[in-house]
């Protein structure tokens, strides 16, 4: 069945922990992971919350396949309503973490409450308790991992935990595990947070040993792994070169928003690309790239081990930073760089290395440095405000800024509470590069119509994760679309949803879809869980996901203006590229999109959808 | 011919698939906590190793055990714990220099690399090449070759 058909609920108010049964009939339903941990939340908390009150819950959920066998089956998911955008968030880690956790023997955690004192779940299979945290609190993330192995004198522990972005409450904080891999978006940290609960430290030894049909799980593994290997991306280009394979791609394209999306080429790409972290520095002889990594069960390895400069300024006298390290990643070394107009390699590793330290996104951090730069340039932000000069391009202000926003420092505090908050309060709201409170990854909607409509109808706020349109429009993938066209996206893009929203519920990563199609998932999926997983029941399944999530951000308050981008992406174009003189236009598509989805022309699921769902 | 596994750190991603594939080849589950074959990261060098037993010809678990419950199979070279005659005394644990026979809680027994009766699954399972099955013989052979490439690879340019 491959589930362990066992939930851990967490009150921290009454310092509890208990095993309840899970609910199989959702499972069927939901799958697990992304799917199930939301109908979880949406059935028990009301969607009005304050993220940050005791009423919001915080859900840790697996899939069925985390911990098996097939490829990149070793992720997890944490749900809650998120801060940053007060809608439905769900942010996805790999690492080790997760399989772990199913190792011990649960497929979901669900915490309630706040604690009165900083604590941290302690998990040994079928053991749990919540143990005081006082000693943890104000540590970073890297130094709690080394303190809980260190106390339970068990170096094969695996640690989720927050770092002091985190306890500060800033609301793009990211939820750390195994040193470098987060649920990084839309501030799951800040409700751990506001929770006071530091960390999740687990060791499981039970294994997952009840997929339902081993022989044919183990063919469709095998034969998924092969798919693995010899696709060009996922065989070679993954590898070799990390998700940074995109930086010269897309900026070449002209889709790299660059200096908070008032252009979409960066002069310095190249600089900070993929390319660049495998050529000698001149400094000392060495590459910055060390080698790649896997996650658990991972056989495609795109993660990115980089040492950095340890003349560069921002180490100096700073050894704890000099070693083999995670290494920045695509959408890291954009919004660090190109969203700032920073071309320094090293000072974007010592940002991307204190938001791995601290636990915050840097994808909404990066973009919103992004938004001081440009406020600082129209000279609405002094150098007195923000307590540093910060042009675009300045190395020394993201790194300082990186600092100040980690450790609760100065205007680091308001960098904390994100672009959109940032923007309101300097009188300049559209400025902020963001969807539903959220800011934009690194792909530009006037460059790629298609990813446009994915920002602006995300269920997390702007995200390139819940649609992944660039599949289609620069590589192809599964058909070559034109990036500048705006028919036929809606269609393609409600595909990618639901199948994303299906995989994301699985235990599977997406990046697996470079080479995968629904043709090869499915059979992991069915033989791993058993009952009726066919093609039609999965994709259905992520369509009933994608309208439950909307239904509750629905209910939190959105409305179909809030499906939308910011005025710059509407009506100024880009100034240069392949889509030069081009905005986004979501006008053209977005009614389409409604009605595909069968919702009303307010975005609002009709009575008919919801039936046909079983919603 | 005889082969023994031959590990190649260099190309280990640290994705875990040969212990999910020695824990179910095994116990038939997925658990890695139950796996002869372990990878270890040694984070900050950029550095991962998996480590298993390399079937020492004089075995000191062989040696050591009182009870004659590891026995040599002809004919993959491999020392193998017979589970049935294995008393959980753990005194091979002590002798071995290399740590890789373990007790396991759960059976009461030690466990260690049996090359899976001569098709080793973590092998199978290594998406890298980081763990190989080769002739015993010649287990320096691959790099033999790299290197002999480069060798006066400097007169043909």
């Amino acid at each position: 069945m491959a589930w362990t058909r066992k939930i851990l609920r967490v009150n921290l108010t009454q310092g509890s922990c208990v095993s309840e049964p899970l609910n199989m009939a959702w499972a069927a339903q939901y799958l697990g992971q992304r799917g199930l941990a939301s109908k979880y939340l949406v059935s028990e908390i009301d969607p009005g919350v304050d993220p940050l009150a005791p009423e919001n819950k915080l859900i840790y959920a697996t899939g069925p396949l985390t911990g098996t066998m097939a490829s990149t089956g070793g992720r997890y998911s944490v749900v809650t309503k998120g801060p940053l955008t007060g809608v439905i968030a769900c942010s996805n880690s790999g690492g080790y973490f997760g399989a772990e956790l199913k190792f011990a023997g649960w497929d979901m955690i669900i915490i309630e409450g706040r604690s009165p004192q900083p604590v941290y779940l302690h998990i040994e299979n079928e053991h749990a308790e919540l143990l005081p945290a006082g000693e943890l609190w104000g540590r970073t993330v890297w130094e709690t991992e080394a303190m809980l192995r260190q106390r339970h004198q068990d170096p094969l522990l695996r640690v989720s935990s927050i770092g002091r972005a985190g306890e500060n409450l800033v609301l793009f904080a990211a939820i750390v595990n195994d040193l470098h891999r987060a649920a990084g978006r839309s501030g799951v940290g800040a409700v751990m947070g506001s929770k006071n609960l530091k960390a999740v430290a687990v060791r499981g030894t039970r294994g997952v040993g009840n997929v339902a049909d081993p022989k044919a799980f183990m063919a469709a593994v095998t034969a998924g792994k092969k798919v693995l290997a010899e696709n060009a991306v996922t065989g070679q280009g993954l590898p070799t070169y990390g998700t940074q394979v995109l930086m010269n791609v897309i900026n070449e394209m002209g889709a790299s928003p660059t200096r908070n999306h008032r252009d979409v080429q960066f002069e310095g790409a190249r600089r900070i690309s993929a390319e660049a972290m495998h050529e000698k520095r001149a400094t000392d002889g060495r590459t910055h790239l060390v080698t790649n990594q896997a996650c658990f069960g991972c056989t495609i390895a795109c993660g990115r081990i980089s040492r950095i400069d340890e003349s560069h300024f921002s180490v100096d006298n700073k050894p704890q930073y000099w070693g083999a390290n995670g290494g920045l990643e695509y959408e890291a070394a954009w919004a660090l760089g190109n969203a700032n107009g920073v071309d320094d390699l090293e000072a974007l590793q010592y940002a991307n290395l204190l938001c791995n330290e601290d636990g915050m996104d840097p994808i909404s951090f990066g973009a919103t440095v992004g938004a001081v730069m440009e406020l600082y340039e129209l000279g609405v932000l002094s150098k007195e405000e923000i307590g540093l000069e910060a042009p675009f391009g300045s190395a020394a202000a993201l790194c300082r800024l990186a600092e100040m926003t980690a450790r609760g420092e100065g205007f680091g505090t308001i960098i904390g509470q994100g672009s959109k908050r940032l923007c309101a309060r300097y009188g300049r709201p559209e400025l902020s590069m963001t969807v539903k409170g959220q800011e934009f990854p690194a792909y530009d909607g006037r460059a790629l119509q298609g990813m446009g409509l994915a920002y602006a109808t995300s269920n997390r706020g702007a995200c390139h994760l819940r649609g992944y349109m660039v599949s289609s429009e620069v590589f192809g993938i599964p058909v070559k679309t034109d990036p500048r066209e705006t028919a036929g996206k809606p269609e393609l893009l409600k595909a990618f949803q639901d199948a994303t929203a299906a995989v994301d519920s699985s235990g599977l990563c997406v990046f697996t879809t470079f080479a995968w199609t629904m043709n090869d998932i499915q059979p992991q999926i069915q033989a791993a869980c058993g009952g009726d997983w066919s093609l039609e029941s999965l994709l259905q399944t992520g369509e009933r996901i994608w309208n439950l999530e909307r239904d509750f951000n629905l209910a939190a308050g959105i409305t179909a203006r809030d499906d939308t981008l910011p005025p710059r992406l509407l009506n100024e174009p880009c100034k240069t590229g392949a889509s030069q003189g081009m905005v986004a236009e979501l006008g053209k598509m977005l009614p389409e999109y409604y009605s595909l989805r069968g919702w009303s022309p307010d975005g609002v699921p009709t009575a008919d959808t919801r039936a046909r769902l079983g919603l | 011919m005889q082969k023994s596994l031959h590990i190649d750190p260099g190309k280990c991603t640290g994705c875990l698939q040969c212990e999910m594939a020695c824990s179910y080849e095994n116990t038939g589950m997925f658990n890695p906590s139950r796996s002869r074959i372990k990878v270890f990261d040694f984070h900050h060098e950029g550095r991962k190793v998996p480590y298993t037993c390399t079937q020492c010809t004089e075995a000191w678990c062989l040696n050591a055990c009182p009870v004659e419950a590891i026995k040599l199979d002809q004919a993959t070279g491999a020392k193998v714990v017979l589970e049935a005659v294995c008393v959980g005394c753990k005194v091979c644990t002590i002798a071995c220099p290399f740590g890789t026979i373990n007790y396991s809680r759960d059976s009461g027994k030690v466990q260690k690399c049996d090359l899976c009766g001569g098709d080793p699954a973590c092998a199978t399972a290594c998406p890298t090449g980081a763990i190989t099955y080769v002739d015993a013989d010649w287990t320096g052979l691959e790099r033999m070759r790299q290197w002999a490439q480069k060798t006066d690879a400097a007169a043909h340019l």
